[in-house]
């Protein structure tokens, strides 16, 4: 087994770990901490892709900002444990099924695809800074534009929310 | 031997990176003692006062005597803790600031013999993405701060921790702006190749091609440094933006329920931030290891700096060591002195040595001058009341970053198409 392939398992084990803590764990505070340890194993992921700018932004965006205002909200609400209920009847019998049918699906579509395993041969497909921005400027301009126009929409919205009513 | 010989030569990558991670631990947890020395001195000189001066020659030995004593502090975990998030943050507070040493690259040049074959570097790695990684270990690290003032179960930290998260929040979009204008000037993010982008002269050979003078490829970038600066001070949650931590309205803020060396531990992670934001004010901002003075054979003298400094400080330990009537003072400190003015000498012996120590030794200097100034605005300043906080964070520096953005970004362009 070569040093990366052991590390990529080490980041998928701790990602798939993170991912069930999230959804096991009783305490809001916790699951967001399983979902940070999740957010910083994908980054790790990357950078093995050779994927270095994309893993740093993973980190400061998801890792950073995104999930520190989640864990902002849940002290600030100061929200306690979690209470289990069984309303949903979906859940409690089409649940499994539906999980394994996705994750075969899944599956199938990456044996289709080929190896999941991390691609280390070319570490020059996504690494460069300059070569993401290129792209990111060019040929994926349309989208670029239309999603920060979108967030732009969404801190708008939020500002309209939180705005003084007018006395 | 023979086979150690080999693992080295194999391996000897692994093992010079653990041995530098190990020699950086140790010089910066040293310097992180005498760090609160130092500060304790120079706020008590702006206040009239003496400052520790019991413990040891000038209070020299009071680091010493605080590390032990946190170690043998009771320490009390308060009733109804979350218990691994309460262990959790002084850890990750301390491990997430230690950590981002290690793409700080402290001089230019790597030592004149090599580690079996190994070159040894002044870093301990340096990425292309280098201010990325720095950027991301920050935007981590204010876990530490929020989840430790959230686990103590109790009001005053966990006002502390929210105060603290919205702060780091506001002011992580303000100083990561700030250094855009930086990074278009460099056209890397690679904290090497930003420090090597500052070469020369700018102004007709008058000032260094520091960022924060420069015309050089871009517009002089003061306004990006004071908004990084400001914003900077403001992440290390110090003077006058300690908010987290305020005495008078929140106990001890978000470290209130932690004793003993967890406390230790978010002191020791504040201490090194201070460090990590001055090398990087220094690097990019300040030229880095970049000389003040011109590379003319007529400025060579200034090489012969580090020796000015070293040899006359040397020489005045020795002095005033000798006035102790204590063993500390009467052998310890001539010694220390004349280790350090022997230091100084050699320099101007061993010309070699001297070129080599030229880039650590501008380095190190604009460092320890930001470090002063940490302690100059701590013993200047009054707290912000938090409103004005968070309006000089959102309604000052973020606005005021953006424009410099687009005023460097208009000058790259008008640069580049000449």
């Amino acid at each position: 087994m070569s040093a990366p392939l052991i590390v990529f398992f080490v980041l998928a084990a701790l990602a798939v770990i993170g991912a069930l803590s999230l959804i096991l764990q009783k305490h809001p505070i916790h699951s967001a901490l399983s979902l940070i340890v999740v957010m910083v194993a994908l980054a790790g992921l990357y950078l093995l892709m050779g994927a270095e700018f994309v893993a740093a932004v993973q980190i400061i965006v998801y890792g950073g900002a995104i999930m520190v205002l989640f864990v902002f909200v849940i002290m600030l609400l100061n929200a306690g444990e979690e209470e289990h209920t069984d309303f949903s009847k979906l859940a409690k019998f089409g649940g499994l099924p539906l999980a394994l049918a996705l994750t075969g699906l899944l599956a199938a579509a990456m044996i289709h695809h080929g190896s999941a395993a991390p691609n280390t041969t070319s570490p020059d497909t996504l690494a460069s800074t300059s070569q993401l921005s290129t792209m990111l400027f060019s040929t994926f301009v349309y989208p670029f534009e239309l999603t920060s126009f979108l967030i732009l929409v969404a801190i708008m919205g939020a500002l309209v929310l939180a705005q003084r009513e007018k006395s | 031997m023979n086979a150690v010989n080999s693992f080295l030569t194999q391996y000897g990558f692994w093992v010079l990176t653990i041995i530098k991670i190990g020699l950086l631990l140790f010089i910066v947890l040293t310097v992180n003692a005498y760090l609160t020395w130092f500060e304790r001195k120079v706020v008590a000189l702006m206040q009239s006062r003496v400052g520790p001066h019991r413990v040891g020659p000038h209070g020299l030995l009071q680091p010493a005597a605080d590390g032990l004593k946190f170690l043998f502090k009771e320490d009390a975990m308060p009733a109804g803790v979350d218990k691994f998030v309460y262990l959790l943050a002084p850890f990750l507070a301390l491990t997430l600031s230690l950590a981002s040493l290690s793409v700080i690259p402290f001089g230019p040049k790597p030592l004149p013999f090599s580690f079996f074959g190994h070159q040894i570097d002044l870093w301990i790695t340096n990425p292309d993405i280098g201010l990325l990684v720095l950027f991301a270990i920050t935007a981590l690290g204010v876990y530490g701060v929020a989840l430790a003032g959230w686990a103590s179960n109790s009001k005053y930290p966990l006002l502390g921790g929210l105060r603290s998260s919205a702060q780091m929040v506001s002011y992580e979009l303000a100083m990561t702006m700030s250094v855009v204008g930086v990074l278009l000037m460099a056209n890397s993010f690679g904290l090497t190749q930003i420090i090597e982008a500052q070469r020369g002269r700018t102004l007709w050979g008058v000032l260094p091609a520091w960022n924060i003078v420069s015309f050089h490829g871009g517009f002089p970038q003061i306004v990006g440094f004071l908004c990084f600066f400001i914003a900077a001070i403001a992440e290390t949650n110090r003077v006058p933006f300690d908010l987290p931590e305020a005495e008078s309205e929140l106990v001890a803020g978000f470290h209130t329920e932690y004793s003993s060396f967890k406390f230790a531990m978010f002191f020791i992670a504040e201490y090194t931030s201070m460090i990590t934001v001055s090398a990087l004010c220094a690097i990019l901002f300040f030229g880095g290891w970049n000389s003040l003075f011109p590379a003319t054979p007529f400025w060579h003298f200034t090489h012969y700096l580090p020796s000015l400094i070293l040899i006359p400080f040397g020489l005045w330990v020795i002095y005033d060591g000798i006035k102790y009537e204590t063993l500390f003072g009467r052998i310890v400190l001539p010694g220390l002195g004349t280790a350090i003015a022997a230091i100084g000498a050699a320099l101007i012996v061993f010309p070699a040595a001297n070129e080599f120590i030229q880039g650590p030794f501008w380095l190190l200097s604009k460092i320890f001058f930001f470090l002063f100034f940490y302690v100059w605005a701590r013993g200047t300043l009054p707290r912000f009341r938090y409103d004005q906080l968070m309006n000089i964070g959102w309604k000052l520096l973020l606005p005021v970053s953006i424009a410099n953005v687009i005023v460097t970004a208009g000058f790259v362009l008008f640069r580049s198409n000449r």
